[in-house]
Formats: structure tokens, sequence, C-alpha cells
């Protein structure tokens, strides 16, 4: 059975690789007048600025990263999920508390599909939802800052995978599971998982003026996996649509049990109707356990709180609520067209794309023409709500994004290609190799009713001989593609950090003008704040002691320390003075067993550093931040546990 | 002599301005500085373009050993100069409206421009002044010592009017836009003098 699978895959390998080499000369070794000019539209002048930003979800790195487009620089990691030494996120006092969750403190997650927030369905740059997969939670971060300010924990939720996308004013962050689970959690046997796991799909709402999330209910669905999703939008806004793999409720081998029916479902919600079921005091407030981390700007510190409920819904409570839409072959990719009348189901396991009508939709509910149910929800008949099928002759379609010409781009992971085909007559119009394998696929605001076009990036999962040879290990590939003409063209292939999933962009005019340039001191309501060298102090509070330490170029205030004693908790409180653009102040001491700290101007951050051994013990800057930047140390003298010497402090003395 | 007194009265008026806008700017770009920073001297202090740039020139000029820029109130210039530019706004417009009245003829408009011209040349002396003596009056235990080639130590004077390269910062100084209408009300009452002037002469032709 395997072997035949592999077979198929290997003649459909074949036949990708004989249209891609007759469709183009962008492949590996052409050259000419074509890559010239292809050249020129990539190449973005030394201190030009790139036209988008993408933002690149990390995978398995946990983050985000930060990109410009066409030239494909990396400007920034953005530490979302994981520990990230680099600037001490998640290290130091102020971040630890981002990445607590019920499970305790997690300093990592796989994170996946970016989305920027939107007003009536185009991108408004306010902030940047992304997932984390394995211990769900989502994150929302400021496209003001550029940091991660605020992670809400998902419970019931178990492979938080058809996240983080918003409603079209984003009234909701959606996160749907991946994996059904006994709900609530229990001791259960894995073999009784049919009928008795479910799948929660939640809808957290964002706070219009400060993007605080909160989650307002779960839908308890039955017990299949919750792959992807996309909100409608326009005509089809109030609704949001899953795909579904795993209808069999397979509990094991899920890669053979789970391919058995030939068509599983896209489940449409009706968020809407939910939302006022709600409000009206419908529900059931089920114990749950989950934390909620706020980030304060103002006080540059994050607190968790533990939530101890949340309000759950059954679908079949709330009649029209949610159907399921027959769809083939375990759809992966769940896409709404920017004007909402089509829903595109990606068959991963099929060469054909199903799209799906919205008003085809609405006039089989109307008619209750229903095709039986699953679990008390109706099931339409796949005919009556079809609107065609695209005959691609790729395979393993995933994901599908749009222009604004009333074009979808589709990748197909096993033929590796990009396909672009014409919404309504469902005519294939081009196709582009990829290399090699590509998951998602990203055009700046093609998840909205406003596309920007212009340019398609593929996100490869293979990289291979892409790039010079690292060893086993490497960064991942994408190939950047000139959607602007009726053909596709391959433009610059980069490599991006960790494995991104989806990616989001958006015009570099939308946010540029907005980012913050540094904190300012006058605003820092930190605790600990040092808010002038004059202010600088060490206090001793039993075996705390708290350093309230200034940085300027380029010296610390104080630099010479005294009184400390083995066995005490010292705190570094770092304050950067400097109210000037660029120029942070990084903060390290020897033995500490955790990260540097990197402080922004207007900044404070905290570290713990327990001293283990008497000495003299130098800290340093660890950013170059002036000529005088070697210079910027100081020294802190460790004592016997028992000594008695007071505590002192000086600069220039 | 009307249309003169008239020109006369609006001409020392446009010297408000002076309250409103600077009245010389002072910018210093810089490799690393691409939005370059900057002071506006104002009659009443001096002020960053940006709201942290005289803090952030300070900061830079601590390594040459100069001294910080000076607060309103540690210079008698800004206590004194609006004074002044307010007697002679007010001279000004006194003796517009008595040449309005013919109580007085139009070398007193002339007078004023001549007295004006003094006190704004005496400005501009100690502006430099000032200048030199924050350009040059440096801490001898300034962390970046330069000297000139012919060894004496190099100094930090920004210029009056016109661009200066100092070290890695590329100076330019210039007037603003209060200097401007003060310029504009000082020329104004040569035209009014003239005016004045002519008139007389019709005056004695007929």
């Amino acid at each position: 059975m395997k072997k035949h699978i592999y077979l198929v895959m290997g003649l459909f390998g074949f036949a990708a690789l004989f249209t891609g080499c007759g469709n183009g000369n962008q492949g590996k070794g052409s050259s000419g007048a074509l890559n010239s000019s292809n050249a020129e539209k990539v190449y973005v002048a030394p201190g030009e600025h790139d036209e988008f930003y993408a933002f690149m979800s990390g995978g398995y790195s946990g983050n985000l990263t930060v990109y410009g487009l066409p030239s494909g620089r990396m400007f920034k990691e953005i530490p979302v999920f994981s520990q990230f030494p680099t600037s001490g996120y998640g290290y130091s006092e102020e971040t630890k508390p981002m990445l607590n969750t019920s499970h305790g403190f997690v300093p990592w997650d796989d994170s996946h599909h970016p989305d920027i927030s939107q007003t009536n369905g185009e991108l408004d740059g306010r902030w940047i939802f992304i997932n984390g997969n394995n211990t769900p939670r989502i994150a929302r971060i400021s496209l003001t800052t550029f940091e991660t300010e605020e992670i809400i924990e998902v419970p019931n939720s178990a492979g938080n995978h058809s996240s983080s996308f918003v409603t079209e004013n984003s009234e909701y962050v959606v996160a749907g599971t991946r994996f059904s689970v006994p709900i609530p959690q229990r001791d259960m046997p894995i073999k009784e998982y049919k009928g008795n796991f479910q799948g929660a799909l939640s809808f957290i709402s964002v706070d219009p003026e400060h993007g605080h999330m909160d989650i307002k209910f779960q839908i308890i669905m039955p017990g299949f996996n919750y792959d992807l999703s996309h909100p409608g939008r326009g005509k089809s806004h109030g609704w949001f649509f899953f795909t579904t793999y795993n209808t069999e409720e397979a509990s094991t081998l899920q890669e053979v049990n789970s391919s058995q029916n030939d068509k599983d479902f896209i489940a449409a919600i009706n968020w809407k109707k939910v939302e006022e079921y709600v409000n009206n005091g419908g529900g059931t407030k089920m114990a749950a356990n989950y934390a909620h981390n706020v980030y304060d700007e103002s006080t540059h510190t994050a607190t968790s709180t533990m939530k101890k409920e949340v309000l759950t819904v059954n679908p079949i409570d709330i009649p029209g609520a949610v159907f399921f839409l027959p769809t083939p072959k375990s759809p992966h990719g769940c896409d709404v067209d920017p004007t909402g009348q089509y829903i595109i189901g990606n068959g991963k396991l099929s060469a054909d794309l199903t799209i799906h009508s919205f008003d085809n939709m609405i006039a089989a509910i109307e008619g209750k023409k229903f095709d039986g149910e699953a679990y008390g929800i109706p099931i339409l008949k796949f005919e009556d709500v079809l609107a065609g099928t695209v005959k691609s002759g790729g395979l393993g379609p995933l994901h599908t994004e749009f222009d604004a010409e009333g074009n979808a781009y589709t990748t197909f992971f096993i033929s590796s290609e990009v396909v672009k085909w014409k919404l309504g007559t469902w005519e294939v119009i081009d196709r582009k190799p990829t290399y090699y394998s590509v998951g998602h696929l990203m055009i700046p605001g093609g998840n909205s009713r406003k596309p920007f076009g212009k340019y398609v990036v593929a996100l490869n999962k293979i990289t291979k001989d892409r790039y010079l040879p690292v060893g086993p290990e490497m960064e991942h590939s994408a190939q950047i593609y000139d959607i602007s003409g009726e053909k596709m063209e391959l433009l610059y292939d980069f490599p991006t950090h960790g494995e991104p999933h989806y990616a989001a962009g958006i015009p570099a005019e939308l946010l540029a003008p907005k980012s913050t340039k540094f904190y300012k001191l006058s605003d820092n309501k930190h605790p600990y704040a040092t808010l002038g060298a004059a202010d600088s102090k060490v206090v001793r509070d039993g075996k705390d002691v708290h350093i309230y330490m200034s940085t300027i170029r380029s010296h610390f205030t104080p630099d010479n320390i005294e009184g400390v004693k083995v066995g005490d908790k010292v705190y570094f409180h770092v304050t950067n003075q400097e109210q000037d653009f660029d120029v942070p102040h990084g903060f390290a001491v020897i033995g500490a067993n955790t990260s540097e700290l990197l402080v922004m101007p207007g900044q404070t951050k905290t570290i713990i550093w327990e001293p283990k051994k008497v000495g003299v013990w130098p800290f340093y800057c660890t950013d170059f931040c002036s000529a005088l930047h070697q210079e910027m140390q100081g020294y802190i003298r460790v004592s016997p546990a028992n000594s008695n010497i007071d505590l002192s402090w000086s600069l220039g003395e | 002599m009307k249309n003169a007194s008239l020109i006369m009265i609006i001409a020392p008026l446009l010297l408000l301005g002076l309250f409103a806008f600077p009245l010389w700017n002072i910018m210093l770009g810089a490799p690393q500085y691409p939005e370059p920073l900057g002071m506006n001297i104002h009659i009443t202090g001096i002020k960053g373009v940006s709201e942290f740039d005289l803090q952030n020139i300070d900061g830079l000029n601590h390594y040459i050993g100069m001294k910080t820029i000076p607060k309103p109130g540690e210079m008698w210039e800004f206590n004194v100069f609006p004074k002044v530019i307010i007697g002679m706004v007010v001279l000004g417009v006194l003796i517009g409206l008595l040449g309005f009245f013919e109580k007085v003829s139009y070398k007193l408009f002339l007078g004023w421009f001549v007295l004006m011209s003094v006190l704004g040349v005496l400005g501009m002396y100690d502006f430099n002044e000032w200048l030199t003596d924050y350009g040059s009056n440096l801490d001898p235990h300034a962390i970046i010592k330069v000297t000139n080639l012919d060894g004496t130590p190099m100094t930090y004077k920004p210029p009056l009017f016109g661009n200066q390269e100092m070290l890695n910062f590329d100076v330019t100084s210039l007037p603003s836009i209060g200097a401007y209408m003060m310029f504009l009300g000082m020329t104004l009452t040569l035209v009014a003098s003239y005016l004045g002037w002519k008139n007389g002469q019709d005056a004695e032709k007929q």
C-alpha cells in the first residue's frame, strides 16, 4: 500500500519536473537578459527601503521573523513563544511571565500562522497575531513596537493549528484544535476516542482599543481534526470556515486510517449566531485553568493571570449555527476569496481543488437540503454547495491566496509548484516550480478583501541544494515571484529562519511611519526604574539585593558595588537613560545562569544573579554603544556569606 | 506720508514673529545621524528641533568637553532680548502713528531702522561670542582631545552662518523664520522711510 503511494508520488514528481522545465527558464542554470531584469526587480539600493513588510512565522523557532519584500532581507526576529537570549526575552524578570502556562513555564512553542488585524476586511496594521501550536496559545504582537504584548493560553485545545485568523473587523481571533481530546481532560482508554473525544473551536475577542484578548466562547465540536480556517468576508462576514480531516475519528496510524473517507468536511460556523446566543445567556460555563499574560509597555513588565472558567457552546443547541460541507480528500488549507463568495478546500491527497459557493451554501441551508447529519450537525449536499473544481494537473494542493484581479494562487506540495488559476472559470493560467515542496504561500493582503498583489512568496519545506551546504541541518527556503503580469516570474530565492508556515505581508507605508523609535524615560513606570543617574542605589532586603542601575554612553551608575555576599540573590535592574534612536545598552555579568539583557532607550530590564564564589567579578555592556563602549564596565565584589562588609556603591570615586 | 506711516506701523509688528518662531537654526548631521540633530535658537531660549535633540547634543558634546547647552535662566540674553524686541516694536509703532498724524518726519523711520540695525549687529556679535565660548572653552578632562595640525587644541565653534565640518558632524547654521520676519520688517521700515522721503520731495515740487 505504502509503496504504491510513493510510486504515484514519484510519477507526479516527474510530471512536475517536465512541465517545470518546459514552462520557463527560471530554473537553476538559466542566465541572460531575463535574469538581469529580475535582479533589478529585487534590488533595493543601499539605504533604500523595501516596499512590503513580510512577517514569517518561525515554526519550531517559536518566534516571528520580519523580512522586507522584494529584497528578502531579514530585519528582526520577534521573540514570541520562545526564550530569546539575544534580548533577554523569557529570561528577564519582566518577560518570564509571558511564557507562563497551566503547564508551568513553557519556554518554546511551534508558531504557525501570523495574521494582521483588519478593519472592514482590510489590513489595518495595528497588531499581528500568531498561534503556538504545541501548548495551545495565541499571541498578539504590537506593530508599533514590534514586540509581543499578550499571550493567552487556549484550554480544551491540543495542537492549536487552525489558528490564528482574524475576522473582518478583528472582532475575534480564532483558534481551532487540530487534535481532538477528552473535554474536559480525563483518564480514559485511547481506543475509545470515537464518539468521546471532541474538538474545541475558540473565538477570542479582541478589545478594539487595546487589543486585549479574552475567550468569548468555545464551540465543542465532534472529534475530528480541525486543520485550517479562514473567516468569511464581505457577504460571508459573520461566518468562519474550518477544514477537517480524520472524520473517521481514528486514534492510531492516522496516516492510513484518517485517509479512508473519500470526503471530509469543511465546517461552516455562523459565529454571529453563536455570539448572539451567548450574549443572551446561552452556553455552559466550564471549569478551566489557563494563563493570560499581558505585557505593559509603561512598566515594561508582563503579568500572568490564571483564568479559571471558559464558556462552552454545544453546536446542536443553536440551530442554524453550524453546517458541514463535504470536501474531498482530507482538505488542508481553507481559504476564502476577497469577495467572500468562494471557499476553497485544498484536498491534500487530491489533484483537484474544491471550491464551494457561499451563495449556494446559503440557498441549500434555506432549502433545508441536507444529506444526513454528523453528531446532530447537518451535512449539506456536496453538489449543492459546489461552485467548481480546478483540474490543476498538480498533486497535493495545500494553500491558496489571492490577488486583486480575481486570480487565485495555490501551492502544490507533492508536485512542488505554484499554480495560478482564475476564480469563476476555474481555468489554470500558469504554473511555476518551487524549490522544493512548497507549503504555504503569501501575497501581501492576500487573505483580506484588499490584496495588494505584486508578489507571491512560496515558503518551502525542503531546501536541499538551494544554498551553500551547511551540514545536515539548514534553514528553509523561500522564493519570490512577480505576479504583476499574466505569467508568474521567479525573481529570487532566500533562506528563512525556523520553519515558516504561513506569513503575512503588508505595505511598508502602513507600518513604517508609526514604528516606535525609543521609549520615553518620563513614561517609565517600572517599580525598579532608575530615572536619573542620581537615583541609582543598592538596597538590601534580607538575602535579596536590588541594584538600581542606570546606563548612558558609556558608563554604568554605579560601576563599583561592594557588600554583596555569597548566597545573596542580586537583582540587576538596568535602566537605559538614552533618549535617542538605536542606542541600546547591554548588560552581562560573569557566571549569570540566565542571558544578557539588551535594554532599549527608556526601558528597564532585570536579571537575577546568584553569586556562588567569593571574588571581584566584572560586568559589562554587550552592545557596542559608543567609541568608549569597551570602557563601559564595572566590578561587583562578593564577600563570604558571614562577612560584615556594608553595602556601598559608587561611580568615579 | 499716510501710506509710508501705515507701513511704518505694520512693519515693526513683524518682529513679534520672534516670539513664535526661532531666530536661528543649527543642524548637526553625521553618518550616525541620517536624521540630523538640531537646535532652534529663540530669543527666549534654545530648543531642540526634536524632543530629545538638546539632551542628545549634550550627550555627544560631553566627549569633547563642551559645556551643556544653556537653559533660559543661564544666559542674560534670554531675559533681555525679548524686552528689547518689545521695546523696539512699541517704539516703531509709536513712530508710525506719530508719522500718520504728521507729528514726525520720515527721518525718525530711518532712525528706527538704524537703531534696530545697531542692536541687531550687537546681538549677532554677542551670539558669536557665545558660540566661540561654547565651542572653545572646553573641559580639560574631556574624554576626546583632538589637536589641529599645528598642535593647538581643536575647537568646536559652530559657524555663525553657513556650513562647516566638525569631526564627524556636518554643521549648518542659518537664520530661521523669526529672523526672516525681522529682516522683512526692517526692510519695510526702509521702504516706509523712502516713501516718506519721496512724499516730501513730491510735496516740495508742487
